[in-house]
């Protein structure tokens, strides 16, 4: 389905953002206040670009947000989104705002102040990182499926005790998958046989439920 | 009696409105980011200041918001102070919230959403008005 998106303000991730919406083949009009970045956008993406402030009514009026489906308001300042959400949303009934917010404290307060998606920077960074500090020889590669299946590159240590067993031996999840194993830069293929060497990359194919039970037999608890 | 007044933002106006507030018996207490705002408070103030963002939840639990009768949003930002004004009234119940807007057109949306707002534009052009009104 084709949506009529309007982002307001933020900084690169702007860019990557909209063409990755417009590869979609969603329409995206970007307001931003500042007119270099206004004009380096506006050459680098098909997005229609209104240079301005967001909270200015007349600006939302001619980015279109009588007839937008999604407004995303990414600004570095939890105020300024708040407003931009709520105006779009009482003055021009866009259907779904989403809101950045800086300070984590404001996620509840702003979903009260009638924000329908609140992102919260930092709690999202704050998981990452502990995610990676509970196993840190864990890599994520990439989330497939909208998050629903993760490809991890774990590295096995001497303390591992998934070292000297088979894969048969193994036992992980039901639905998760050794895909591929990386051994002194070169790729084995994993058969049942295969014994589990200190250092190996194993490239773990895994949904998030069951990961991190994978993640204890491969690795033990941290 | 006396009231326990938050003012958000200590400059020309906020410090003018502490200053009176304060020398009438009020519990007063300033917020503001730059310290070097409260050098406009009289030496009689006898109220609290705080330095701080006051869009952070923190700060405002620091003021004891909850207890407050009445906040003052009156920084020159537009959306911090109707930020605030919201917070204050729906997290933290204070009975009276007013926001300073410049922008009349923001300010008059605000109106719907149950925020009392002053909007000094929309006041000095009125001022104006009613100079020219009485000369014609």
């Amino acid at each position: 389905m084709k949506a009529r998106i309007i982002i307001v303000g933020g900084d690169k991730n702007v860019y990557f953002l909209t063409r990755q919406f417009i590869q979609r083949g969603d329409h995206v009009t970007i307001i931003n206040r500042h007119p270099i970045r206004s004009r380096e956008l506006a050459r680098q993406t098909k997005a229609t670009v209104v240079l301005g402030d967001g909270a200015d009514i007349s600006r939302l009026e001619e980015a279109g947000a009588r007839r937008a489906d999604v407004l995303l308001s990414l600004t570095s300042h939890d105020q300024d989104n708040l407003v931009i959400c709520q105006i779009a949303k009482k003055i021009f009934g866009v259907p779904r705002t989403l809101a950045l917010v800086n300070d984590p404290d404001n996620e509840v307060v702003f979903q009260k102040l009638g924000v329908d998606v609140v992102f919260n920077k930092t709690k999202v960074i704050v998981s990452m990182i502990d995610q990676i500090a509970h196993f840190e020889d864990i890599a994520t590669l990439m989330p497939l499926a909208q998050g629903r299946i993760n490809v991890t590159d774990v590295v096995l240590d001497a303390a591992s005790p998934a070292v000297g067993k088979s894969l048969q031996e193994l036992q992980l999840t039901e639905g998760s998958l050794i895909a591929c194993i990386i051994r002194n830069d070169e790729m084995v293929v994993p058969r049942g046989n295969t014994r589990l060497l200190v250092g190996d990359h194993l490239i773990l194919i895994s949904q998030p439920e069951t990961h991190e039970k994978d993640l204890i037999i491969l690795c033990g608890e941290s | 009696m006396s009231h326990y007044i938050i003012i958000v933002g200590c400059g020309r106006l906020g410090s003018l409105l502490a200053n009176s507030l304060s020398s009438a018996g009020h519990q007063l207490v300033v917020i503001d980011r730059n310290e070097a705002k409260f050098d406009k408070l009289s030496t009689e103030f006898s109220g609290f200041k705080i330095v701080g963002d006051a869009i952070e939840m923190s700060v405002l639990r620091r003021a004891h918001v909850e207890k407050a009768d009445y906040l003052f949003a009156i920084t020159t930002e537009d959306n911090l102070n109707l930020m605030v004004a919201q917070i204050a009234k729906i997290a933290f119940n204070v009975p009276h919230v007013i926001a300073r807007v410049y922008d009349p057109a923001r300010e008059a949306i605000y109106g719907e959403f149950g925020i009392e707002t002053i909007s000094p534009t929309k006041l000095a052009a009125q001022a104006f008005l009613d100079i020219m009104r009485k000369d014609v």
